[in-house]
């Protein structure tokens, strides 16, 4: 664990003990069998922007906290811990780092206070395909009076289907593949000409395919340089990455936790299980992949507030290593939970799906290991 | 601040006056200081390198004035250490009695045993190696017969060690033995002794890689006076359990892999030299993957190192995330060396002659070499077993 400053620990154990008495694992169940195609749950979500939550990343005058990356991160660990679902990733970490990276002062003053409100949920619509490929958008704009008009589709959008505002990745010019060409733009959710199809996946969180069909915006619905969009992206998806991971290195963490009681609690052949070393070996290496990881995500975080110029890599770095250490653990709990921890009613399948959602969002451990190898030079 | 910023100066100052060019580039194995009574000095600047360094005593920088050491502060130190960084200055010093004897002196010895022994180990002049492991008592190291017998006033010791470094080098030995047969733990005693005293034989153990790193020692009827214990009689275990925290944490700091073979080039370097390329990538997608992801491990891992110095420097003492460091740092450096042997193909399979350079010889040394990694200073298991019981509190098994 890092160093905390006092405003941080307190801001921690605010963040663990609201979730743990409001939001435990059984809220996330409740959402599920009750059908909520939202994805989340609004009276929840409605508290947690009361307390200021989805304001961290937003500056004072725009009426957030302006606590910066690493403060967000231990609520994201602790929102992790207890799967709560809800729009603090799409809204308050993805889009408003798209804002703040790239959005002009107007477009700031229009949006981030009202998601530091929670008033608008926003989110970031950047993959086409099955897999996370900001490299390869197509997703097409084209000049159209004085505006844009945007034909096209993006899939897995987090909490795309009940977002007020979609920051959309699309191409101006040039050809997938290429870096150029590439522009963001401001879509209003009730957009004439857009359908957002919401998904049922096995995590229970508010995903949709969106389609684009002929939208017009106009020219102040560009963020950041026509063409020139890709650089604002890409730190936007650095930010969203680290957050990520620190909500995947919270999801890790608490499995483990809940692993290592059963070791001490669960008994065979007259023993407790953890008294096999060939359990305590396993349980030591998980040990091992949360402390690496822990210590990824932690310096991503920094340098992001810092400002360093190694955030790309350690992004990447932090998302892979969070990816590794949650399979590995989601896959623990399952196994040595046994029998019981294939039924639904144990909370181990709710770990191990949110587990893959979350591993798959903004790339996974493949996608970072390649560009951990392309930021290297080879 | 301010103070340490004028620290930062005259040690900026000192070093760019002091420390000699050759001392500011790779070090080849074979110009390693190890001090000692027959300290051989390859390079010359090695000697004067060491000299000047130990004149200020920075070879052991936070070790007090008095017994040789630079006094000073841990921040100061840390200046000092970066600045060292900086310049890409070898160490002045490689030594037993720096990483493990001196802390352990510094905290159990008498004002006698630290007086005598610490400002020689600052100065490089006698080299220690470190009695531990017997035959019979590996990864169980408690369970070690090596015996002192009570002569009134000195021991009689018989026995023997093994996996002794550099024995066959060293002047002294800090050596675990047997002072009472009744019981396990609570039966060992640390003593110190020289190797030129009768009775001592060291005869050097050929490894798989073709070095002789280890010795064998033998202990017939060695005398050792009673002033040469360290610490309370039968109370040797916990200063032999401190010392193994030295050790491990200075295994874990500098990693395995500072002499690591490949000439100093990068894994991806050695990969692209001969495997070659296509598009700027490395030409085998799979070995590239591999060499990616074993470098975003070691990046995970020295980011580790960090978090653990800062947490302890923080006020918090050492936290959990550091019994996981030696066992990290021998399955890092394990990898690198396979990955490296994997690159090169055939051309890392040489064992010497002209057919190979001397990057290659050295890489399969290496690879070799590593293979113990997992082994010295408390194998991974032993490791693993520690990180369940201490700090994840599993049972042992009935």
């Amino acid at each position: 664990m890092a160093v905390l400053t006092e405003e941080q620990t307190l801001l921690r154990d605010a963040a663990k003990a609201w979730l743990r008495a409001k939001s435990p694992v059984a809220a996330l169940r409740k959402l599920r069998d009750s059908g909520n195609a939202d994805g989340f749950d609004k009276a929840a979500w409605r508290e947690i922007c009361e307390m200021g939550w989805a304001g961290i990343l937003i500056p004072e005058a725009l009426g957030g906290s302006d606590l910066g990356y690493a403060s967000l991160g231990l609520v994201l660990e602790e929102t992790g811990r207890t799967l709560t679902a809800s729009p603090l990733v799409a809204s308050a970490l993805a889009a408003a780092s798209a804002l703040l990276q790239g959005g002009s002062a107007a477009q700031q003053q229009a949006w981030l206070p009202k998601i530091a409100s929670g008033e608008a949920i926003a989110t970031l619509a950047v993959d086409e395909t099955a897999h996370h490929a900001p490299e390869r958008i197509a997703l097409a704009a084209a000049r159209k009076g004085d505006g844009w008009a945007l034909t096209g589709r993006k899939l897995f959008v987090l909490d795309g289907g009940s977002a007020d505002l979609v920051i959309v990745a699309a191409r101006t010019s040039g050809r997938p593949g290429e870096r150029n060409g590439v522009t963001l733009f401001l879509v209003p959710g009730n957009a004439t000409g857009l359908t957002r199809h919401k998904l049922a996946t096995v995590d229970s969180r508010g995903v949709a395919d969106l389609e684009f069909a002929d939208i017009t915006v106009g020219k102040d619905a560009v963020l950041g340089p026509v063409d020139g969009g890709f650089d604002i992206l890409e730190a936007t998806l650095d930010r969203a990455r680290a957050g990520l991971a620190a909500e995947m290195l919270g999801t890790a963490t608490q499995a483990f936790e809940i692993t290592l009681e059963y070791l001490k609690t669960r008994t065979q052949f007259g023993q407790l299980i953890g008294a096999f070393q060939a359990l305590q070996h396993r349980a030591a290496k998980m040990f091992t992949e949360i402390e690496l990881a822990r210590s990824c995500v932690e310096a991503a975080l920094a340098a992001i507030d810092s400002r360093a110029n190694d955030v790309p890599a350690l992004a990447s770095l932090a998302k892979a290593k969070a990816g590794d250490a949650l399979h590995l653990l989601s896959n623990e709990f399952v196994q040595m939970h046994g029998g019981i921890g294939m039924t639904d009613a144990h909370d181990a399948g709710l770990y191990l799906k949110r587990a893959r959602a979350a591993e798959a969002a903004f790339g996974g451990s493949s996608y970072h290991r390649d560009r951990y190898a392309r930021l290297a030079g080879y | 601040m301010a103070e340490l910023d004028a620290f930062r100066a005259e040690t900026r100052a000192w070093l760019d006056a002091n420390c000699p060019p050759s001392m500011r580039t790779p070090m080849p194995e074979d110009e390693i200081a190890w001090g000692g009574r027959n300290a051989k000095f390859k390079n010359p600047d090695s000697k004067l390198w060491l000299d000047r360094m130990a004149a200020r005593g920075w070879t052991a920088p936070t070790w007090p004035k008095q017994y040789g050491g630079g006094g000073l502060t841990r921040p100061e130190a840390k200046v000092l250490e970066e600045e060292l960084r900086r310049i890409k200055a070898r160490p002045a010093l490689y030594s037993f009695g720096l990483w493990m004897l001196g802390p352990v002196l510094l905290e159990y010895a008498n004002d006698q045993q630290k007086a005598e022994h610490l400002p020689k180990i600052v100065r490089g002049e006698i080299r220690w190696c470190q009695g531990y492991s017997e035959p019979g008592a590996g990864s169980d190291l408690a369970s070690l017969r090596t015996r002192a017998e009570d002569k009134g006033d000195h021991f009689l010791i018989n026995g023997q060690k093994v996996w002794t470094s550099y024995a066959d080098q060293a002047d002294w030995i800090f050596c675990l033995v047997r002072t009472d047969t009744t019981k396990k733990h609570e039966g060992i005693s640390f003593v110190l002794f020289d190797m030129k005293w009768p009775g001592v034989e060291a005869r050097p153990i050929k490894l798989i890689s073709g070095s002789s790193p280890f010795c064998e020692t033998f202990f017939t009827d060695v005398q050792v006076p009673k002033a040469n214990l360290v610490g309370k009689l039968n109370g040797g275990w916990d200063i032999a359990k401190r010392l193994l925290q030295y050790e491990r944490q200075n295994i874990s700091s500098s990693g395995f892999g500072s002499l690591g073979g490949g000439a100093g080039l990068e894994l991806e370097d050695i990969a692209r030299k001969y495997v070659g390329e296509e598009n700027g990538r490395i030409a085998d997608a799979d070995l590239r993957s591999r060499i990616a992801a074993h470098r975003m491990e070691a990046k995970a891992f020295a980011l580790t190192v960090r978090r653990v110095e800062q947490e302890a420097k923080a006020g918090g003492g050492v936290g959990p995330a550091a019994s996981i460091l030696k066992y990290m740092a021998a399955k890092i450096n394990q990898e690198r060396c396979e990955l490296m042997v994997e690159a090169m193909g055939n051309r890392a399979l040489g064992w010497e002659g002209e057919g190979f350079s001397k990057g290659e010889l050295q890489a399969t040394r290496a690879w070799l070499r590593s293979k113990g990694n997992s082994i010295e200073g408390g194998t991974s298991e032993i490791n693993l077993n520690v990180v369940a019981k201490r700090v994840l509190g599993l049972q042992d098994h009935q």
